[in-house]
């Protein structure tokens, strides 16, 4: 079989599969950074010293998985049902907001909420109308 | 070999049936559940409750136009209203948002009679307008999405998660109570933080796109607090309570003095009503 304008061609090709897997080649035997979330917050700090643990609205592992299902639960209990108090499986009632109830303890959204959303590449658009917690040592640094 | 779309179709019907589908869901999601569950609510005991919400606009006691923007800041501010200006200061009208505003006679009641001789007085006047939270309300009914619909104690709520922007209800609404967000409310100089704006950081700001209203202050009212304007209007000039209760005082001014209210010839069944001559009461 005869290929005409072979030199070009393969250039072609060379070239196209040098930047179709530069991705691969390019991060090759390197490891990412895994995602570390901090709940090291003031809030957070002071409820440990309250309380001798940290606790979260459910246990740890479900808020890890479930988190965006208990936020859309919340959403529309207030939203559409307007009822705004949850109780949780741990016995205690929480205020279903999360303006005024996540984020006054998870004041550090960048720490916390972004450093997985980023690794995960998930955009929520929570903050389009939520205001986000301002955090001052992030503004300065 | 080649495959005919008919083909095609049942291989990937069948494989996302057994690989992926039900089997997936439910691996992933072993805690997964489509709403709470009634163990799972516990409303808060402080919160005000009614069978339907309702207002009576008193407006003898409206003196000034400083009790008319009082009373509109308050609710304004709150909520993270935006304030669009023009840069000769005046309201972009264009891209107004309102919860509550002030308006004309002829522009409130236009089906009202204007005789030669009616009281130049309620004529002249400025009147409080809001959302009418009506019982049967017609933006309720346009919403393709349910973004907007009565909440059981009679207030039309809205669902900007929801909302998609159609703008159905605003063209619905008799009362003009709908704004629409033609731009990010937070670039407004009121909000933007770059502009010495200042959120309330306790009540989220709407988003491009979505329509707004007055909510009676549901997340007000919901921990123990009369809505925004009541409290920020002259004493006894917005009444607020439970229509439904035949011992509350807005029930007892409805039912004895002469109130009007907006439209009503539509049928929508307005909440507001408006008390124009005043009196001794409350």
């Amino acid at each position: 079989m005869k290929i005409y304008n072979k030199g070009p061609v393969f250039l072609g090709i060379a070239i196209f599969l040098a930047l179709a897997l530069f991705p691969f080649y390019n991060n090759f035997g390197k490891t990412n950074k895994k995602p570390e979330p901090k709940t090291d917050t003031p809030a957070i700090m002071e409820y440990e010293k309250l309380n001798g643990k940290k606790e979260c609205v459910e246990p740890k592992e479900y808020m890890r998985a479930e988190h965006m299902v208990l936020i859309n639960n919340w959403r529309d209990a207030v939203v559409r049902d307007d009822n705004r108090g949850y109780k949780s499986s741990t016995g205690k009632r929480w205020n279903m907001s999360l303006q005024n109830e996540c984020m006054r303890c998870h004041s550090n959204k960048k720490k916390f909420c972004d450093e997985c959303h980023n690794y995960m590449a998930v955009k929520p658009f929570c903050w389009d109308c939520h205001i986000q917690p301002v955090e001052k040592e992030e503004a300065r640094s | 070999m080649s495959m005919d779309r008919r083909q095609f179709l049942k291989v990937a019907g069948i494989s996302s049936i057994l690989g992926f589908g039900a089997s997936a869901a439910s691996a992933t999601h072993p805690t997964w559940q489509p709403s709470l569950r009634p163990d799972q609510m516990d409303r808060n005991k402080d919160s005000l409750w009614a069978k339907r919400w309702a207002m009576v606009v008193d407006m003898s006691k409206f003196k000034t136009d400083g009790d008319f923007q009082k009373t509109i800041a308050a609710c304004h501010s709150i909520h993270n209203v935006p304030d669009f200006r023009k840069p000769d200061g005046s309201v972009d009208r264009k891209l107004e948002i309102k919860w509550i505003w002030k308006s004309t006679y002829e522009k409130s009641f236009p089906g009202m009679e204007e005789g030669k001789y009616q009281s130049e007085h309620v004529k002249d006047m400025p009147f409080m307008l809001l959302c009418n939270h009506c019982t049967n309300p017609a933006c309720v009914r346009v919403c393709p999405t349910k973004a907007t619909y009565k909440l059981e104690t009679g207030i039309t709520m809205q669902d900007m998660h929801r909302c998609i922007g159609c703008r159905f209800c605003m063209a619905a609404c008799p009362y003009g109570a709908r704004s629409f967000n033609w731009v990010d409310p937070r670039k407004a100089a009121n909000l933007d933080p770059a502009k010495g704006g200042k959120v309330n950081a306790e009540y989220p700001t709407r988003t491009k796109g979505v329509v707004e209203k007055c909510t009676f202050c549901t997340e007000r009212l919901a921990v123990g607090k009369m809505p925004a304007c009541v409290e920020a209007a002259p004493k006894g000039a917005l009444l607020f309570g439970d229509l439904d209760d035949p011992n509350s005082e807005i029930r007892k001014i409805v039912a004895n003095k002469l109130t009007i209210r907006r439209k009503p010839e539509l049928g929508t069944g307005p909440a507001v009503y408006y008390l124009i001559g005043g009196g001794e009461h409350a």
